[in-house]
């Protein structure tokens, strides 16, 4: 049955983000009555008799088997944040890079095929362009701005779309309404990496994303104390309907010939994704991982909120100074995303960006060293600020075609900016650009 | 599996089990605006217990072909069909919402061909407020929030669902999104045209099961007095903390109390 998109896109929802970040999922310990959620930091959960055991291993009930399909503590997560996102569920994983895993796995076999962006995280990009290819699962990259150039890479097999909301590390701004129409049009879904934008800044999902991704280990978390992905299902895609997914939509020898899109309707991506890629790939997240990212998101919205402000006041400052020689955030008038990051991420893009600063590589290397504020490593989304030298650190492995193609020069410097004081962070700015000034001489 | 039941394409699921009349029977009845996939766990469960699970696709539901019946009684009628068609002398009835009201008029007319029933979120009469018409005629996309904002207990808004992962509010939102518009729209016409509950219950002789929230917002609690006076081998279980989507809210309750009544 062809699925009817109601006359608005936007879910049904009990409560504002604020009030789910905090409550969804989650609710006073039966046991013990506990406030906080409890870290139930176990392999493995007793059956109260021999039929109950066998009930839940054929899945007649739900609840807990065994801590690498599910667990206590990481449900309440996954639970959390597709409340957030609008998604029917959500799989915990052990990374981002796990998340991504998961949801190509669930739904390809050697011989698929995905088209991506080219503005993608640097690990993402890695397993698209290296390591799948090993397995039969090849991608092609386009310019995601470029409709015609996502259209004409679609091949008979493709069976995925993949970008970034703000692509990392340019803030390339994905417009989900027109390339998840492209994918639709040939029956394929949208994958979208939203965990620069998190919920708070914009719901993939009501924009017509299928699945959502994330790195809990960035802004969702929020203090760069864990690792941990999150998949989230929106529930809409027609599996069935588009005749190109028998993972879903025919018997899966695997569970006793189940048929996913029969049993679980929309929930039949997800189910699958628990019931085989977890199973038999094993990336589960630990309770005690779910445990601090569940802290972090509670406080999810006035983070944002400050990181969104803090950005704009770094952002303004190195536009106006003179040894930048450019800004990439689609906040500023120039950036050729403008308009459309307004249209659609209306709270701000992200609190991750790059400038180009002059004097090229040894410049740059200088304004890293001149900082002290700024946390020099391989990260972004925490509350202390933070800088790195794309071009020798998260983007090393590109050439330099796919680094251009990616948006990244030698003097490219990508910042997270934290939720100090940002009159502290622009006094730590000064003394870096005075640095890279002193090196750029009169270079720049 | 695929059947022709009054001429039209049926869709039962069956957990991929050939239906054998010797066997015990038990046919689920989804409620309106949604279809047999609600009902999965259940039909999980008697199916491993050899019994024969008959999870239908209402007509213009799921994967049944259309058109949707506009009344309880025609519901009722092609219900038992459906159980002729299979070759089914006996069987027990469980209906959630709109499908307990085609449980009772079905019950009521195969008299001692049902071994029990089940009635889960039932009231009868069950009227259906002029707003949630207007907007399953009119404003879809409102008609299923609203469906989905009373569909559970306030409690249960907020999730902690005992299914690993899922927020069924979105779950939901998303299952009446599925359906054919007209058919939200038919069911929640036919649920409140039908007057002829209480009769139908006064008539029935199997024994059955009432399944209620006590924090039921469409159904509520106290509205279920009538149907259990007119009921004469009735025994009602209340869950607490559960509103009206109790397969989805507390499905081990459910299925702990299905085992009694029909195990």
């Amino acid at each position: 049955m062809a699925r009817q998109r109601a006359e608005s896109m936007t879910d049904y929802s009990p409560a504002e983000l604020d009030t789910l970040a905090l409550h969804a999922g989650g609710k006073p310990d039966p046991a013990t009555g506990a406030r906080a959620t409890p870290i139930y930091q176990t392999a493995s959960y007793c059956f109260p008799d021999s039929d109950y055991a066998a009930a839940l291993f054929n899945m007649e009930r739900p609840g807990h088997v065994y801590s690498r399909l599910s667990n206590p503590t990481t449900a309440v997560l996954e639970e959390r944040i597709a409340a957030l996102e609008g998604g029917v569920g959500a799989i915990a994983t052990a990374s981002g890079q796990a998340a991504l895993q998961l949801a190509i796995m669930t739904i390809m076999d050697a011989g698929s095929h995905i088209v991506a962006s080219s503005a993608l995280y640097g690990g993402s990009h890695n397993l698209l362009a290296y390591t799948l290819p090993r397995f039969g699962i090849t991608t092609t990259f386009v310019d995601a701005r470029d409709e015609d150039a996502i259209r004409t890479a679609i091949r008979p097999e493709t069976r995925l779309i993949f970008g970034e909301t703000v692509g990392n590390p340019g803030l390339d701004v994905l417009n989900i309404p027109v390339v998840s129409k492209i994918a639709h049009d040939n029956g394929i879904p949208l994958l979208v990496d939203s965990t620069f934008t998190t919920p708070y800044l914009v719901r993939p999902f009501e924009l017509g994303a299928d699945l959502v991704m994330h790195s809990a280990t960035k802004f969702l978390s929020g203090h760069g104390i864990v690792i941990g992905g999150l998949l989230v299902d929106g529930g809409r895609f027609d599996w069935e309907g588009s005749g190109k997914f028998p993972q879903l939509s025919e018997p899966y020898k695997g569970f006793h010939n189940l048929v996913f899109t029969e049993e679980f309707g929309p929930a039949a991506f997800i189910s699958r994704a628990r019931k085989e890629g977890l199973r038999d790939f094993g990336a589960c997240q630990s309770p005690t991982s779910a445990f601090y990212i569940l802290q972090g998101m509670e406080t999810l919205g006035v983070r944002m909120e400050k990181h969104v402000s803090n950005t704009r006041a770094v952002v303004d400052f190195l536009n106006a100074h003179d040894a930048v020689a450019g800004v990439a955030h689609p906040d500023l008038s120039g950036h050729p995303d403008h308009a459309l990051a307004s249209e659609l991420y209306p709270k701000g893009t992200s609190a991750v960006f790059t400038f180009e600063i002059k004097g090229g590589r040894d410049a740059g290397i200088a304004f890293v060293n001149g900082l002290s504020l700024f946390s020099h490593l391989a990260n972004v989304g925490d509350a202390k600020s933070l800088v790195i030298h794309p071009a020798s650190t998260t983007h090393f492995r590109m050439d330099e075609a796919a680094l251009a193609a990616a948006g990244i020069g030698e003097g490219t410097i990508r910042l997270s900016v934290g939720l100090e004081d940002p009159k502290d962070l622009i006094t730590d700015l000064k003394a870096g650009l005075r640095a890279a000034e002193k090196v750029a001489g009169g270079r720049s | 599996m695929k059947l022709v039941a009054s001429g039209k394409g049926t869709y039962v699921y069956t957990n991929n089990k050939a239906i054998d009349p010797a066997k015990p029977s038990v046919v689920f009845i989804h409620g309106a605006g949604f279809d047999h996939s609600v009902w999965t766990l259940f039909a999980r469960h008697f199916s491993r217990h050899d019994w024969n699970v008959i999870t239908l696709d209402l007509p213009g539901h799921g994967r049944s072909e259309g058109p949707v019946l506009e009344s309880i009684e025609e519901m009722a009628s092609w219900t038992i069909e459906l159980i002729d068609t299979l070759g089914l002398n006996s069987v027990a009835l469980v209906g959630h919402s709109m499908g307990s009201l085609i449980t009772l008029e079905a019950a009521s007319r195969l008299g001692d061909r049902v071994t029990h029933a089940v009635l889960i979120g039932s009231i009868s009469p069950m009227p259906v407020s002029e707003p949630i018409l207007d907007a399953t005629a009119n404003k879809p996309g409102a008609a299923h929030s609203m469906l989905t904002s009373f569909g559970f207990s306030k409690q249960n808004l907020m999730g902690g669902n005992p299914n690993p992962g899922m927020w069924m509010v979105s779950d939901s939102m998303r299952r009446y999104e599925d359906e054919a518009q007209n058919a939200l729209d038919s069911d929640m016409r036919a649920c409140n045209a039908y007057q002829r509950g209480l009769e139908a219950a006064s008539e029935i002789t199997a024994p059955t099961l009432m399944l209620h929230g006590d924090a039921d917002r469409l159904t509520p609690l106290r509205a279920t007095k009538p149907l259990q006076d007119a009921l004469s081998n009735t025994r009602m279980d209340i869950i607490p903390g559960a509103g009206h989507s109790l397969m989805v809210e507390d499905p081990n309750y459910v299925l702990d109390q299905l085992k009694i009544h029909l195990l």
